[in-house]
């Protein structure tokens, strides 16, 4: 006989009428829903109907704007070839502004004006997702923790691609639209700013990352591991404690002498999950516009440690007598 | 429908795996390891055990020539047309232009530089250029010795190899050149340049920081030097540029960057290895020989010697270091040639065009 498993489930529940859920009052499905088995692998085979409405469409629209243009920009950079874009396609991307048009609304279009168009519209489409996202977690009666924690991390993406450049006073300090681009943009901002490691919060930031993927291994570790307990049924469990949660809870208690509680592990979770890009974004924030040199300043405050010399003295070349002087 | 996936991911998990292995960036141990900073700095040399070796191994330094009897007679008197090297013997000047021979075309022998009609014939600008060369490489093993090349000193095999132009070499990179329409504009970046290590950094960085004698002593700086803004601090796309530049000297060299910095604060000069005061200068050679030996070169070189935009073919660091932290492991290659350690003529005057431009295309860049 078939079993049910967690994941890659082998059972698939297909309803001859399909599920259509709760009845809500503004109802703007589209669509007939459908079976499908490869979604049946990894959650639940339905597929829709799906919610439509003004929202969702406006920000569709704005979205597939914003990808056209960054599209579109990096196939003319190789000239139209569909081949090399392809190929060069890791490596091709929409610029922001040169420094030199400081915070010009509409620079000429290939020198940055695109770029500013295509964040319009990526960011008119992200917040017009945010509002649907919301509006449909009222709407089913919900509590709003799904939004506010997208909301973080629309926090970090604002800081990154609109906040600071206005408080640096030039689009230029923003992220370049690319793969491989937005990655490099990473690594010299860090540079440019004598390394972010010593920036607390992007220590904080990590923290909470990283903490969020450990989170995430113990608690879905645990819940896969109760399952034969019914420990799937974990809301059930959080205000009528079957078995699954008692051996759940009497597990951690064993390992590390405490436990998080049915309902507290996802604040646990949640709370990472949101500080991650919440500190992030304050750690992005004060980078340039209130501390120019992170190793600097860890000096300044005993957070980076003085190490032995191990070699003569270097001095900077430009630092000798009549050499003019350098920065470091 | 279950089954058919089963097969067609088994398929594609099999070629992934394929692919894996043909694809570059893999590094099979064992793995050499060398300590360059204070311990728990993370500052280390990785290389593999069979990398160095090979390394090692393609570049050895060439045997130096039999010496030679100190001669009476001047080459400059014996042989017309001698302008640099007129006052070594007739056996000095000889072994040397054995020596350039084997060290510079081996294959095509003297008559590379020289109309063997007429051996004092400046008609091939092989020669001009050679003999401009002569006086860049005692240049360095002169006024560069005391800061950068030391005792170990460069010969014309240093860069050349036994190639008549040395295998890194560079030209200005305008980037691509497209008749269309639609303009787009990559900032001078997103290419996948050799340059950079294949980043999608700026692509002309060698231009700018290497290109000219006379640039800003401080082009490469981006750091701040407060730990808060008390000015206007450089834009990100300058610490672009220089993480190019970086990137080239580190693979040039064969090193990582804790070679020269300690990357906790990379531009802090006091955690800096010697390396990174040596590399300060080397840069300042680079731009000196670049600037004063190479451009003045441009008209004499014909149009297939030159780059897209017409600029002579000039030398970075690898065009020396060849992957290596010292070129040819820092052999004391110049020791048996004193005639290139010291000035031994003044000529600043660059050689006149060639009298038959060759009418080929532009080189393409490497």
């Amino acid at each position: 006989m078939a079993y049910y498993q967690n994941i890659f489930t082998q059972v698939q529940v297909r309803p001859v009428e399909p599920e259509h859920g709760i009845p809500i009052s503004a109802d703007a499905r589209v669509g007939r829903p459908f079976n499908s088995y490869l979604f049946g692998l990894i959650g639940n085979s339905q597929v829709g109907p799906i919610y439509g409405g003004y929202l969702g469409a406006l920000s569709f629209a704005c979205g597939l704007i914003a990808f056209e243009i960054i599209g579109l920009n990096m196939w003319a950079s190789v000239n139209w070839d569909p081949i090399q874009f392809v190929r060069q396609l890791p490596w091709l991307a929409l610029e922001p502004p040169l420094p030199k048009y400081g915070l010009k609304v509409l620079p000429p279009l290939n020198e940055g004006g695109w770029w500013l168009i295509a964040g319009f519209f990526l960011t008119a489409s992200i917040l017009l997702w945010w509002v649907r996202m919301y509006r449909r977690a009222r709407a089913l009666g919900l509590g709003t923790h799904v939004p506010w924690a997208f909301a973080s991390a629309i926090w970090l993406y604002l800081v990154l691609g609109f906040i600071r450049p206005l408080l640096m006073g030039s689009w230029s300090e923003a992220v370049p639209f690319g793969l491989f681009p937005h990655l490099d943009w990473t690594a010299a901002f860090s540079l440019r700013y004598g390394n972010l490691f010593y920036n607390p919060f992007h220590m904080l930031s990590i923290v909470f990352l990283y903490g969020s993927t450990l989170l995430f291994a113990m608690h879905g570790g645990t819940i896969l591991a109760t399952s034969r307990y019914g420990a799937e049924r974990e809301i059930d469990q959080i205000v009528d404690r079957g078995t699954a949660t008692e051996r759940a809870a009497l597990f951690w208690r064993w390992t590390m002498g405490f436990n998080a509680t049915m309902e507290s592990v996802h604040r646990w979770a949640w709370w990472f999950a949101v500080l991650t890009t919440l500190t992030g974004g304050i750690g992005i924030l004060l980078t340039g516009t209130v501390v120019d040199n992170w190793y600097l300043w860890a000096v300044k405050h005993g957070v980076a440690p003085a190490y032995p010399q191990i070699y003569g003295p270097i001095t900077d070349p430009l630092a000798a007598p009549g050499a003019g002087g350098g920065t470091p | 429908m279950k089954t058919l996936l089963v097969v067609a991911g088994a398929v594609v998990a099999l070629f992934l795996t394929i692919a894996q292995f043909g694809t570059a960036g893999w590094t099979k141990p064992p793995i050499l390891a060398q300590q360059h900073g204070f311990r728990g700095t993370g500052m280390d040399q990785i290389q593999t055990k069979a990398g160095a070796a090979a390394l090692k191994a393609a570049n050895l330094p060439p045997a130096p020539a039999d010496p030679v009897e100190a001669g009476t007679e001047k080459a400059g008197a014996v042989y017309e047309n001698v302008k640099v090297l007129k006052d070594l013997s007739v056996e000095e000047f000889n072994r040397l232009m054995t020596s350039m021979t084997e060290w510079v075309s081996p294959e095509q022998g003297c008559t590379y530089c020289h109309n063997t009609e007429n051996m004092a014939d400046d008609s091939l600008y092989q020669k001009q250029v050679a003999r401009r060369m002569i006086q860049m490489v005692q240049h360095i093993n002169t006024a560069w010795k005391e800061n950068h090349v030391g005792e170990a000193g460069v010969t014309c095999y240093t860069c050349h190899r036994g190639q008549p132009v040395p295998a890194h070499i560079w030209f200005q990179n305008p980037g691509p050149n497209y008749k269309t329409g639609f303009i787009a504009r990559n900032n001078g970046q997103n290419m996948a340049s050799p340059s950079v290590g294949l980043a999608s950094l700026p692509y002309d960085t060698l231009s700018e920081f290497f290109g000219k004698k006379d640039v800003d002593e401080n082009l490469i700086r981006v750091n701040a030097t407060t730990a808060l803004p008390e000015s206007k601090g450089k834009p990100i796309q300058a610490a672009e540029r220089t993480y190019g530049l970086m990137i080239h000297m580190s693979s040039s060299l064969g090193v990582n960057c804790t070679y020269c910095h300690n990357t906790r604060a990379i531009s802090n000069w006091s955690q800096s290895t010697p390396q990174r005061t040596l590399a300060w200068h080397a840069i300042r050679m680079v731009r000196d020989l670049n600037g004063d030996y190479i451009e003045p070169l441009t008209s004499t070189f014909p149009p297939n010697r030159l780059g897209p935009t017409g600029d002579a073919p000039k030398l970075n660091c690898a065009t020396c270091h060849n992957g290596q932290s010292k070129p040819l492991a820092g052999a004391h290659v110049v020791e048996t040639y004193p005639e290139l350690a010291k000035s031994t003529a003044e000529l600043t005057t660059a050689p006149s065009a060639p009298s038959e431009p060759a009418p080929q295309a532009p080189a393409s860049p490497p």
